[in-house]
Formats: C-alpha cells, structure tokens, sequence
C-alpha cells in the first residue's frame, strides 16, 4: 500500500482512537442491543406466559361428563357452580381465572348433532379476562383443549398422528433458517449505523472545521486521501458492526425465548464466519464510500446526517426483502447489484446455502465499486466548489 | 537573481448564486477575482502583496497553492507549472492562511510528523527540523498539548511551523500576524526576515501596512483583481509613506473605473 494511504489511515485511527467518546459511542451500540433484546425477551415472556407456581382456577356450569374426564388434563383447579352471574364478576375482578358454560344436555346434544342439518351447534360458552395474563393462558389452554376434542369427534383421518418425527430438518437447519431471516435485516442496518456514525464526521466535518485543505496543499494525491480516509473509516465502523453484531447474535435467543430453543450461533463455522467477514467487510466498503461521496457534497456535518439518510431507506428496504425473499438467490446476477448482493449473501451462509461464485462476484462487484467511489471522491477533493463551499 | 515565482496572466472568476447576487445587489452573473494578473518573485526576497478586502490577494494564493485552477494564465513555482503540475507545486512551497486549520484532537508534535510525512520527508531530517524550530517558537513547552487547549498565539506558532515542516524554498503567507498579540507577531516577522536571509522566497498578503514597510523587498498593490503597481518598496512609495501612496493609487484606480 502506498504511504500517502497509510498516513492518512493511521491520522484517521489515531483522530478516532484518541477520542474516547466516539470509541464509547461506536461500541456501546452491541452492549445496549444485548440489554435491549434480552430484557424484552425476559419483558415478552412475563407477558404471554403464566408464573409457573400458580394454578389457574376455572368454573364450570352444567358440566358434562365428557368434560369432567377431559378437563383435569389442563392440571387447572376446577370447581363446579351455578351462580353465572356471581362468576362473571369473579373473573372480573380477577378472582376467578375462566368460566364455562355448557348448555344442559351437551354431551346428548352434541352426540344428536348432524352438521349437515344446517341448526345450528350446541355452543360452549367460556368467559376470560384478557387483562389477566393468567385468564388469558387459561383460556388458550382450555380453548385448544376443546378444539382437539372436538376434531376428535368427527375424525375420519389423521395428519401425522403423534406429531413428532416428522419435521426432516436438524437442528442446524432450523437454526439455520430462523438466523437466515433475522441476521441479513439486522446486520444491514448494524453496518449502516457504523458508516453514518464515523464516515460524515471525518469527510463533513473536515470541511467544517477547514482541516482538509491543510492536508490537501501538501503533494498528498487526491486518491491517497480518498482511499486513505475510506480503509481507516471502514475499519472502524467493522468494529462498530463487530460489536453490535455479536451483541445481537448472543441476544437474539434471548428475545426469541422459548420459540428458538437450541438456537445458537456455534453452529456455524470458522469458514462460514470467514465468507461472512468478506461479504461484511467489502458491504462496509460500499457504504462508507457512498456516505463519503455523500458527505462530500454537505458544508457541515449536520447537512451530511440528512444527506444520508435515504441511503438508510434503501439498506432497511433491501434487510426486509431479504427477510422475505425465501432464501437466498441462485442467479449470479443477484450478486451484481449491490449491497442486493450483500443480503443474498448474508442469507446464502446463514442457512447454508450459500452460493461461492456469488459470495466471490458480490467482494469483486463491491470492490469495483468501492474503487469508483474513490475515484469519484478524490475528482471531488480536487473541486474548489466541493471544498470551498460555503 | 533567480526567478523562483513567475505569475503569468493568471485570471480566475467565479460564478455568483442568485443568493450571492441578491446579497451583494448585482445582477453580474460572474466575479472577475482575479485579472490578468502578473508578477515575478526572486529568490532571496520577501514581495509583498498588498489591497484592501476582496481584492484578489486571498484568490492569487489559493491559486498559487494550488487549492483552485485559474480560468487562464499559469504560475511557474521554482519552474512547475500550478496548472499542469500541481503536485510538484504543492511539494516546493509552505502555505499559510488562516483559514487552514489543524485538527484539535492532536498535538503539534503529533501534526509535525503528519504533515512531514506528507511531503515525505525523512523521520531523520523530520526530528531534525522539529528539534529547531519547536525551540525557535518555543513550542516544544506544548508539544504534547492537544491543539484544542492552545491559545490563538501557540495555534498559529503551530500552524507557521507545520507548514514549513518541508524546509520549502517558497513560502506563501496570508496575513501571517492576523490575531496575534505583539510578542508572537514579533517573533512570526523575525523568522520571515531570517528565513529571507537563509535565501528563501516569501510572498505575503496583508492589508497592513506598517507589515510590508518593516518586511518586503518589492510590493504588488492589487485592487479590483488588477495589479495597479509592482515594484521596490522605494520606488512605488517614491518618497511618500506606503499609507498615502496606496490611497493615492486606490483613488486613482476606483475613480478611473467609476
């Protein structure tokens, strides 16, 4: 590498790791996303779930028999009564957890019943309070309950009968597929963030401050600069994404709770990790390059903020079609356009179906244009109307 | 003596916005900034440019250091053309203005060691340098002080420093005493003589006058982009204090264009 290049790096480093508040505002992003989603996962879970010491209690009216045998399944503390009215206010007032009424004669009515007929159903009529996390769980449990024992009565075959064994994906595959839709989404925006954090502060602010035409009537090439201030910013802003990446990736399971059981990172390995970095690092190219030649155009740091945030549009827009694309593009062409091409291939090596010639176009397409960027902006540090704007 | 600065017709104009022109009530499309402007430099000398606000003299340095291309016309600095060679330009002279600021969050002997690296001087003859001239300016009782925490005079010994880190043959300076208190502006005007005895070539832009009278050799006064008169110090004052000969000239020249 050149020295002009290096210098400008190692000034860019030292101006960013001299500083200890921008190194706090660049890593606290992965600390704070861990404490974010593991407390609204912990948040989430005391929300639709029940304390596990505590037994709902349910009142029945007019209890058939059939009832009787089924609903103890629940493990739910049952009592049986009469006084609808006195129940209702109990559920209400949270004393009582659920009420069912049954009409007189159910399990006769409900042996009579010809669905053909057209009359309607013999109807069940369960009270609850949505209020009440517990009434509300009570009421899911017994509704299913139900539900099971009514397709029983009319069953004429079963789908997977027993239910297990029949899901063919291993644990990986699960995993892989749940990171494949979460990750692409995130780490877009994690590697945005980073760039707009760093890149308008040292190219905007430069001309704010009139430091850059210091550096630019020393014989330092325009490109050096250029390419110089673009490999320093996107070093830092990979550690910005660094952080909060692996602050998202030990959280996630966390937030997901129990729908992710078994879902951890480790099941992916030291190779995937490496054609993750190279898809990461050369999207961080294209965004720091981008936002760059952005920033360039601003008089101040502020005008650059507003600049670029349209390119945070496109970056959040391409993470949600990706979380929704159903997997991963086989076409190389995806890999051409990009950081389109940044998400296929985020979500190719995720769920393990990465495609090694379009992980290999989207560095080289991303590289080209990181190269174009650069010349783009070293023409703009050689305008007067760029850098002396005011 | 050897004609290290050649100005050759040089011309550069600017597009004004419509903001521009309704701020300053024309409806001229173009400002004229600098007009067909020549002058020479030797080597050894300190040559003077002097005018009143927005004459040209900050636009003929910017020009000069390279920071803007002239419509037409060319410079030859030490034989490398501004146009044609603007890096070779940038590596032969030291550039002082005061609206080139150093970065707050680092250190003057931090900044000697950038801005020497930038024009890739040796670490050797770097620390060499930085050793003379931190002791000349006294800065070597701040050189690990943040830019940030410096008072306006050590910023500007620090600014004056770094860009001479180079040991250039030229040096540009625009109102090199602007905003100093009389001890730095003493010693800022004694190192521009001693640097003219070591055989340097200085060109200053002031609008002070008592400035040019105590420092330059020769005198360009410029007003309106045009250079109205270029010659010795006696010969353009011929007899009258630099004061009332630029009056006389400014009044002869405005009025003639009015």
């Amino acid at each position: 590498m050149r020295n002009g290049v290096l210098t400008i790096m190692n000034k860019e480093l030292a101006r960013f790791f001299g500083d200890k508040r921008m190194v706090v505002s660049i890593l606290m992003p992965g600390v704070l996303i861990y404490i974010m989603y593991a407390f609204m996962g912990n948040a989430m879970g005391s929300a639709f779930g029940m304390d596990e010491d505590y037994t709902p209690a349910i009142q029945a009216v007019s209890l058939p028999g059939s009832m009787e045998a089924l609903l103890p399944q629940t493990g739910f503390s049952l009592i049986t009564g009469t006084d609808e009215e006195a129940a209702k206010e109990a559920v209400t007032n949270q004393e009582l957890d659920l009420l069912l009424v049954f009409p007189e004669g159910f399990d006769e009515a409900v042996a009579a019943y010809e669905a053909s007929s057209g009359a309607p159903a013999p109807n069940v009529e369960v009270y609850y309070n949505s209020a009440s996390t517990n009434s509300s769980f009570a009421y899911r449990a017994v509704v299913d309950l139900m539900d099971a024992y009514e397709a029983q009565m009319v069953n004429k075959f079963d789908v997977n009968a027993g239910g297990e064994g029949y899901d063919l994906a291993t644990a990986e595959d699960a995993a892989g597929s749940f990171f494949a839709m979460m990750m692409p989404l995130l780490l877009m925006i994690f590697l945005y963030s980073g760039c707009a954090a760093v890149a308008p502060e040292s190219i905007a602010g430069e001309k704010e401050r009139g430091t850059i035409a210091t550096m630019l009537i020393t014989p330092i090439r325009r490109s050096d600069v250029a390419l110089g201030k673009i490999l320093a910013l996107a070093l830092i802003s990979m550690i910005s994404a660094a952080s909060s990446t692996v602050g998202a990736v030990l959280a996630l399971p966390k937030m997901m709770g129990g729908m992710t059981e078994g879902v951890s990172a480790d099941i992916y390995s030291i190779q995937d990790y490496l054609l993750l970095a190279a898809v990461i690092f050369s999207t961080v190219l294209v965004l720091v390059t981008v936002i760059s030649i952005l920033s360039a155009f601003a008089k101040t740091i502020k005008e650059a903020q507003t600049y670029v945030m349209p390119v945070m549009l496109v970056v959040m827009g391409l993470g949600i079609v990706g979380m929704f694309g159903g997997g991963a593009s086989q076409e190389l062409a995806s890999y051409c356009i990009p950081l389109y091409n940044s998400v296929q291939c985020m979500m190719g090596v995720f769920s393990f179906t990465s495609l090694p010639l379009g992980v290999a176009a989207t560095v080289g397409v991303n590289a080209a244009v990181t190269l174009l960027g650069v010349v783009v902006l070293a023409g703009m540090f050689n305008s007067e109307k760029i850098i002396f704007a005011r | 003596m050897r004609e290290l600065l050649q100005v050759q017709d040089l011309t550069k104009t600017f597009q004004l916005s419509a903001k521009q022109q309704k701020l300053e009530k024309t409806k001229e499309k173009v400002r004229v900034a600098v007009n067909h402007l020549s002058f020479t430099a030797y080597e050894g000398e300190i040559f003077g440019l002097l005018g009143p606000n927005g004459a040209g003299k900050t636009t003929t340095l910017r020009l000069l250091a390279t920071l803007i291309r002239p419509d037409s016309g060319d410079a030859l600095v030490d034989g490398a053309s501004v146009v044609r060679e603007p890096g070779k330009v940038r590596g032969r002279i030291g550039f002082l203005t005061s609206e080139l600021k150093l970065e707050d969050c680092f250190t003057p002997n931090y900044l000697f060691d950038f801005f020497a690296a930038l024009h890739k001087v040796e670490p050797a003859v770097r620390d060499k340098r930085k050793k003379e001239l931190f002791e000349r300016f006294g800065i070597d009782r701040f050189a690990e002080v943040k830019v940030t925490n410096l008072s306006t005079g050590m910023k500007q010994k620090v600014s004056l420093v770094v860009s001479i880190a180079h040991d250039p043959d030229i040096i540009i300076f625009d109102e090199p005493t602007n905003g100093l208190d009389v001890l730095t502006a003493k010693v800022v005007t004694d190192f521009l003589q001693q640097l003219r005895d070591e055989g340097k070539t200085i060109i200053v832009s002031t609008h002070i006058f008592s400035l040019i009278e105590k420092l330059c050799d020769r005198v360009g006064i410029i007003i309106s982009g045009k250079m109205i008169v270029c010659d010795t110090l006696d010969r353009v004052c011929g007899g009258m204090s630099l004061e009332d000969r630029f009056f006389e000239i400014y009044k002869e020249t405005v009025g003639e264009a009015e």
